[in-house]
């Protein structure tokens, strides 16, 4: 078995079955804590209100966006950069056809270009932030640097591989996607989803208050 | 007026040794545990952008008083111990080690001394982190250890025992009352045997700033309100709540609510204060374990109502006003739009502070930091913001609907030399009735 088969077989097997059971294990298990029934009597709705915190937390409100503007800026790159090259990139929608059988029309090479320069230059300068920023360097743990390590590494070793012109530059993308899957229910990597559960609590609490934090 | 003593608590005795219980504080921490809490935890990426509205942050710029740094204690136990997945870390040695006292002690200021509860910074996470519940809930914890400062524990056991925090026991609300009443020719009813209306008081108003008891009174009276205050519950404020001693806080709800029951009343209305409406009107049933059986509101929504059904009449001053947002009653409260109403009905010059409402600046002392001594200067050097907020309105008056709030202004004011008074939202008001 070539590296590439490896990567592309069992390995790709492995990481998937380690993350989705590990991301629905560890989602399930959040929610099997529990929550006592908040019994005062609500003023308003509190599933408009966590709706509304889901929305209205992707911007920093109540006056602070310019406060918090290099987060919102890199955070924003970065993401949307990662999301369009994820969905969008032309080997990964092939993949995801060869996967599901659906398939559209990926990104031409500038897009992907433009989405890959702001997917870099986000993580870099978070990065940057998180080594430099007083309070994020006393808020930061192993964790943090190694999620953006193999993020960055992934990304890195995807540009590579692009050109799909070595087998060994794919397979060592590959490689690196599913350590990153591994890695991804242990670790902080898992914000992508329990977002919207800590939104959606705070914004189901102060709802019913009538407010949205 | 009367000569009456200032009952309120001496200086609290020198701290004994404390023994630290770092186990009680786990099995807390553990049991209190729950979904939300466990969304918090995880969804928290360092990425510190909640230090930018902490007004502890604002003003030392020191990055200890990081909001997501009061998230840890309780994020070493979620980890090791109940963090789904954690087994398999734990077998890994993948988990954080166990709290130890040493540690407790390091996180204490931070949990008690310089966290007011406001709320703020849940505006700016991008997760939408509710760390203000997180804090109650390790003040709970580290309190169960032996820790918490002890004029905030001390406060929380006075109310116990002498009823309120300020030493306002039964006998010395009687006789305040009836001070009160003579004094400023106001009828205040003191344990009617009916009344539709339960009016709870705050200590720190009746000691200190009596004034607002009278105002409550005459709106009471000139809307025609058929309302009382019980000496068998009177207490609005609730130390149990701000100090970690659920049983304290259980025992004032449960004052209230017999006083309210015992007088048939279907509405409790909470005094200028913010904690106290917070406690009762969001947290009341679910610390008593049952829905309450009347209904809570401020006084600004119970003075809003009245001034919308045409029951008390105002004359309207042009002279300019600026509000301060108590954060229990506006961010975290939702009656922001109440206190709007009434200014609107007082003056027409309201000038709003930058930022305003739900994202007003805390005063500094909410969450029971007034009460904590060694915390004084902290929340001095972050009234600085408060003054700097007023000042740029230029508004010549200058409103709260907190006792608490005003208490903590106007020490502060007095150290910093801010010559602005501080008034009640309801004393300014009651000046102004018509009918
Ligand atoms: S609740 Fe208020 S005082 Fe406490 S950490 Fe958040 S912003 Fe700071
Ligand atoms: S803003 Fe929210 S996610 Fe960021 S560090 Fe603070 S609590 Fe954590």
């Amino acid at each position: 078995m070539s590296f590439l088969e490896l990567t592309q077989g069992p390995l790709w097997y492995l990481a998937s079955a380690v993350f989705v059971i590990g991301v629905l294990w560890r989602l399930i298990g959040i929610l099997r804590l529990g929550r006592s029934t908040d019994r005062s009597v609500a003023r308003a709705s509190g599933l408009g209100g966590a709706l509304k915190a889901i929305a209205l937390h992707s911007v920093p409100h109540g006056g602070n966006l310019k406060r918090t503007l290099y987060h919102f800026l890199t955070g924003y790159g970065f993401h949307l950069g990662l999301f369009v090259l994820l969905f969008f990139a032309a080997p990964h929608v092939a993949f995801i056809k060869g996967l599901t059988g659906f398939g559209w029309t990926p990104l031409p090479r500038w897009g992907f270009l433009i989405a890959a320069e702001a997917a870099f230059a986000g993580l870099i300068l978070m990065w940057l932030r998180r080594m430099t920023d007083p309070v994020m360097r006393r808020l930061s743990d192993a964790d943090d640097h190694i999620a953006t390590w193999l993020v960055f590494v992934v990304m890195l070793t995807g540009c590579l591989a692009l050109q799909e012109a070595h087998d060994s530059l794919r397979a060592l993308h590959l490689l690196c996607v599913e350590a990153l899957m591994i890695y991804f229910p242990f670790s902080r990597l898992m914000h992508a989803f329990t977002f919207l559960f800590a939104r959606a609590y705070t914004g189901a609490t102060y709802g019913r208050r009538g407010v949205t934090p | 007026m009367k000569d009456l003593p200032d009952t309120g608590p001496a200086t609290p005795p020198p701290a004994p040794e404390r023994k630290i219980d770092a186990q009680a504080a786990i099995d807390h921490f553990i049991q209190g545990c729950g979904s939300h809490i466990g969304s918090y935890l995880d969804a928290c990426i360092h990425c510190g952008q909640c230090s930018q509205a902490c007004h502890f942050h604002e003003v030392t710029q020191d990055p200890k008083y990081t909001p997501a740094l009061k998230l840890q204690p309780i994020t070493r136990v979620y980890k090791r111990h109940k963090a789904p997945l954690s087994g398999v870390k734990r077998m890994l040695g993948l988990v954080p080690p166990e709290l130890t006292p040493e540690y407790l002690q390091e996180y204490e200021e931070l949990i008690f001394d310089s966290c007011t509860l406001c709320g703020r910074c849940t505006e700016v996470c991008p997760m939408g982190i509710d760390i203000a519940s997180v804090v109650a809930l390790s003040r709970q914890a580290f309190v169960a250890a032996g820790l918490g400062p002890p004029d905030l524990l001390q406060a929380a056991e006075t109310s116990r025992d002498k009823g309120s925090p300020l030493g306002l026991t039964a006998e010395v609300l009687r006789d305040r009352i009836e001070w009160l009443s003579d004094d400023n020719e106001v009828e205040i009813p003191l344990d009617s045997e009916t009344a539709d209306v339960l009016v709870t008081v705050s200590s720190i108003e009746m000691m200190k700033y009596p004034d607002s008891i009278v105002a409550v009174a005459k709106l009471m009276n000139a809307a025609g309100v058929d309302w009382t205050i019980s000496t068998k519950g009177y207490e609005a404020t609730n130390f149990g709540y701000l100090a970690g001693r659920g049983d304290i806080a259980k025992i004032m709800i449960t004052r209230l609510v017999d006083a309210a029951e015992s007088v048939g009343a279907k509405l409790l209305v909470i005094p200028e204060c913010g904690h106290a409406y917070g406690a009762m009107r969001w947290t009341g049933a679910n610390i008593l374990g049952r829905p309450l059986p009347f209904e809570v509101v401020h006084i600004t929504e119970f003075v809003a109502q009245m001034i919308r059904d045409g029951k008390l009449k105002l004359r309207k001053t042009e002279e300019s006003v600026t509000y301060h947002d108590p954060c229990q009653i506006s961010r975290r409260g939702g009656a922001t739009a109440d206190a709007r109403e009434i200014l609107a009905a007082y003056s027409s010059d309201v000038r709003e502070m930058d930022p305003t409402g739900n994202h007003n600046w805390c005063c500094g002392g909410g969450g029971g930091v007034q009460a904590i001594g060694t915390a004084a200067d902290l929340r001095h050097a972050v009234f600085q913001i408060k003054i700097n907020q007023v000042e740029a309105t230029g508004a010549k008056t200058f409103v709260s609907a907190c006792a608490n709030c005003r208490l903590t202004m106007d020490e502060s004011r007095e150290v910093l030399h801010w010559p602005q008074k501080v008034q009640s939202l309801v004393e300014v008001l009651a000046d102004r009735l018509e009918n």
